[in-house]
């Protein structure tokens, strides 16, 4: 039921008409009424244009699409005389501010993913597909594009007649200014997608000059032919019929998921409101059939009917309804976010009782701990021995036994380093291969082969742990190590 | 069916079940359309460009399946082709430094050794590891790589003889020369050097009389004389006094079947076999390897651990 205390429910219900009759600027009603003749079954057939509306959602959708001004700015972002995020593919590196992660570190790639599709799977079963409404770069974008075609072109209404009138000049005019702006914006997305991976600074350097790579031109063009073609044409088409998420969503909504619903015991039966007629009591329901929550659904769907897959959750329904609530002087909430649970009176559990939502968190927390405890520890030059296998051991003249080892050096600072090695074992041994440092080149694996001989009266038994160790002084100062325990291997006694 | 159409004028096919869900005749989403004959044009176009269509033989003795050429003339193998040649170009850099330096110079460049090494895996492989074992741990009767002890020189240099020009032991058979007891106590003088035992005077008179250190040198350590660069003279006898047997297991016994039969003696059935094949002379019947590899196959052997 709803659970805002209504007014209209305490008082007799003659209030309700007077209630009705005052909220109600003279000619509101029928130009709300106007807008409302023109819907369809959104099949592709034709474009959809939404009503813009100001409103607490649409304010929230805008601070949550601002997050995507990261993207195009944050290649700009400089640290330590470099550019703070680069995923530099050609040299299998990645810079995230101080920290640099090789291929080796990758583990805490996958962390990252399962926390963004957990973070994903969460925010669904809790809220429905408000990652479409509110993140979702093909929303984001497409919102971009008609508030374009809106400046340009009008709003809904003058839309659709312009899309009929007769081709003029004025027409080509708008039009291809239109189509220059989406085609800019794909443009610059494609730049800064590019520039996370090649360096922004270098791109602007080299990519008018024609001097960056055909990837990089390539990548370009794929971005900004597919930003105009998806957010320009596309649009809410991509959400219906496209888009992979749309379909999985389906199935991890429960009853519990909140998700913009229509009200349908308060709303029903809708009917529509005729100035100076008389609204019988009881007979009539909240929703006036104004329509407004059709006209600026992006998707194009009628939110009446339930919940359903155009829905991408972008709340732009909730503004709308509430905006007609308050001229007709009903309580807002008509449409809001609620549950199936709540619509049909059950008990409602809070969230944060709920044992599947400590378990979401839990994994989350997870995750992260795990790429927190990745970062803590990412070290500067990483240590690897191979014991050889054929032969495991080699007895040699005098008696004493040799065992073979490949040691594996990766460096993974940004510098070129001098490594020390190090064995130490609990009984006397001998070394080979270590009398001078190792050259360690920045971001690669340097191998390099040590003999160990133990003298045949300190063989303690078939195997002896050799323990081994790696020195490298940075170039600030601050020293590296790293640390392998191997063994031994002898014959019998 | 049509006839019983509960939905006169609705564009539908006329299919119908559980009375109310029925098949429309609604046509694709025009994007969709334009999609699909993108995707065709495309696949024409892809069709022109690269080899696809297959063609029949021409010729009756052709039987090999012809096809299309495409118009950009991308041929697979021609793709292969230039990857092998950027790959030669990487190692090319390389061959060409270890074609000019000596081994001893490969030895002292850790880049370098680096490559050799990995790049003579493939090579030990195909022609040596069959008789030395994978990681030259030797086999019965072929001798371990990866120990120091080595009966014609573990230099680079002498290793690189040994490849190049093979090598093949001599050793009398003592069955008719020596007596029984004789034989006896030779062997035992071999277990005993090679154990670190004080050998009997009768012993050493008995090695030093019987011509043994003309090969095993006079202190039996199979080293005839040093070289001013530290290379040995041997004649590939074997150094008695250490815990190494060259013809393995060892011991008595085993010392004892070659004093009898000897090594590499023709017409004597039980004589020890110890040939080693001539790799060198490109060109010749015998050469399988060139210089190079010669020579980075002495860096490998000599890296395996023994090498002097
Ligand atoms: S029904 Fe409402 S919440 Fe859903 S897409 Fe349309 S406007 Fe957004
Ligand atoms: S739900 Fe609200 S916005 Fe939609 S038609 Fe009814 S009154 Fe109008």
């Amino acid at each position: 039921m709803s659970d805002t205390p209504s007014k209209a429910q305490a008082s007799p219900q003659g209030d309700v008409k007077t209630d009705l009759q005052a909220g109600l600027k003279a000619g509101t009603l029928d130009e709300l009424y106007a807008e409302s003749e023109h819907w369809q079954v959104n099949a592709g057939g034709e474009t959809i244009h939404a009503k813009r509306l100001p409103g607490r959602w649409r304010r929230i959708k805008w601070l949550a699409a601002s997050v995507w001004l990261i993207f195009f700015l944050g290649p700009y972002v400089r640290w330590d005389g470099r550019q703070a995020v680069l995923f530099d593919i050609p040299n299998r590196q990645y810079h995230l501010f101080g920290a640099t992660v090789l291929p080796q570190d990758f583990w805490m790639l996958s962390l990252l993913l399962l926390f963004f599709a957990i973070l994903l799977a969460v925010a669904t079963a809790l809220a429905g597909r408000v990652y479409c409404g509110f993140f979702c770069f093909q929303t984001v974008w497409t919102d971009i594009f008609t508030l374009i075609e809106e400046w340009l072109e009008g709003d809904p209404r003058q839309r659709r007649a312009f899309d009929r009138a007769p081709l003029s000049l004025y027409k080509v005019r708008v039009k291809s200014v239109k189509h220059l702006l989406w085609v800019l914006i794909g443009f610059a997305t494609g730049w800064s997608f590019v520039a996370w991976f090649y360096g922004a600074l270098p791109l602007w350097r080299d990519f008018f000059t024609g001097q960056a790579n055909s990837a990089v031109y390539a990548f370009v063009a794929l971005f900004t032919a597919g930003t105009y073609l998806l957010a320009g044409w596309l649009r809410e088409q991509v959400c219906f019929w496209l888009c992979p998420y749309a379909r999985i969503q389906g199935v991890m909504l429960d009853r519990t998921t909140l998700v913009p619903a229509y009200d349908l015991t308060r709303g029903e039966p809708r009917g529509r409101l005729r100035k100076g007629q008389d609204v019988i009591a009881g007979q009539q329901g909240d929703c006036i059939d104004c329509n407004q929550c059709v006209a600026v659904c992006p998707t194009g769907i009628d939110i009446r009917a339930g919940q359903q897959e155009g829905c991408i959750t972008c709340a732009l329904c909730l503004d709308a309804c509430d905006q007609v609530m308050d001229k007709i002087n009903r309580p807002r909430g008509l449409i809001r976010y609620a549950s199936l649970d709540e619509l049909e009176g059950q008990r409602v559990r809070p969230m944060l009782l709920r044992a599947r939502v400590w378990l979401y968190v839990g994994i989350l927390v997870l995750s992260v701990l795990g790429i927190g405890y990745g970062f803590s520890t990412l070290v500067s030059i990483e240590l690897n021995v191979l014991h050889e296998r054929s032969p495991l051991f080699v007895e040699l003249s005098d008696g004493s036994i040799q065992n073979k080892y490949t040691l594996k050096v990766l460096n993974k600072s940004n510098d070129d380093l001098q490594a020390r090695i190090a064995v130490s074992s609990p009984v006397p041994i001998e070394v080979r291969g270590i009398e001078h440092d190792l050259r360690i080149r920045h971001g690669e694996v340097t191998p390099m082969m040590v003999f160990i001989r133990i003298e045949r009266e300190h063989l303690t038994g078939e195997s002896i742990p050799i323990f081994f160790t790696a020195d490298a002084t940075l170039p600030d100062g601050t020293e590296a190590r790293a640390e392998r325990e191997s063994a031994f291997f002898a014959p019998e006694p | 069916m049509a006839d019983e159409n509960p939905f006169p004028g609705e564009n539908n096919t006329g299919h119908f079940w559980d009375d109310n869900i029925r098949e429309l005749r609604n046509p694709p989403p025009r994007w969709w359309m334009i999609a699909f004959w993108l995707s065709i044009a495309w696949w024409v176009l892809y069709g022109l460009l690269y080899p696809m269509w297959p063609t029949p033989p021409w010729k009756l003795e052709q039987t090999e399946q012809q096809h299309t050429r495409g118009m950009l003339g991308w041929t697979s193998i021609q793709e292969y082709k230039q990857g092998m040649e950027q790959v030669e170009q990487v190692r090319g850099q390389y061959e060409e430094r270890i074609a000019q330096l000596s081994a001893d110079e490969i030895l002292a460049d850790p880049g370098l050794l680096q490559y050799t090494i990995a790049s003579s895996k493939v090579v030990f492989g195909d022609y040596c590891a069959a008789c030395h074992g994978s990681g030259g741990q030797g086999n019965p009767g072929y001798p371990v790589l990866a120990d120091n002890d080595w009966l014609w020189g573990g230099s680079l240099g002498k290793i690189t003889e040994t490849i190049t020009g093979g090598r093949k032991g001599n050793m009398i058979g003592h069955q008719n020369i020596l007596s029984e007891q004789e034989v006896d106590t030779l062997a035992q003088f071999a277990v005993d050097l090679s154990e670190g035992r004080e050998a009997s005077d009768e012993a050493w008179t008995l090695f030093n009389n019987k011509g043994c250190s003309g090969c095993h040198g006079p202190d039996a350590t199979g080293v005839l004389g040093t070289l001013p660069t530290g290379d040995v003279i041997t004649v590939g006898a074997a150094n008695l006094t250490d815990r190494l047997w060259r013809f393995r297991p060892g011991g008595f016994e085993s010392a004892k079947h070659t004093i009898l039969y000897g090594v590499n003696q023709s017409g004597v059935e039980q004589t020890r076999d110890a040939v080693m094949p001539k790799f060198g002379g490109a060109g010749s019947a015998e050469g399988r390897l060139d210089e190079n590899q010669i020579k980075k196959l002495a860096v490998y052997v000599h890296e395996l651990g023994g090498g002097l």
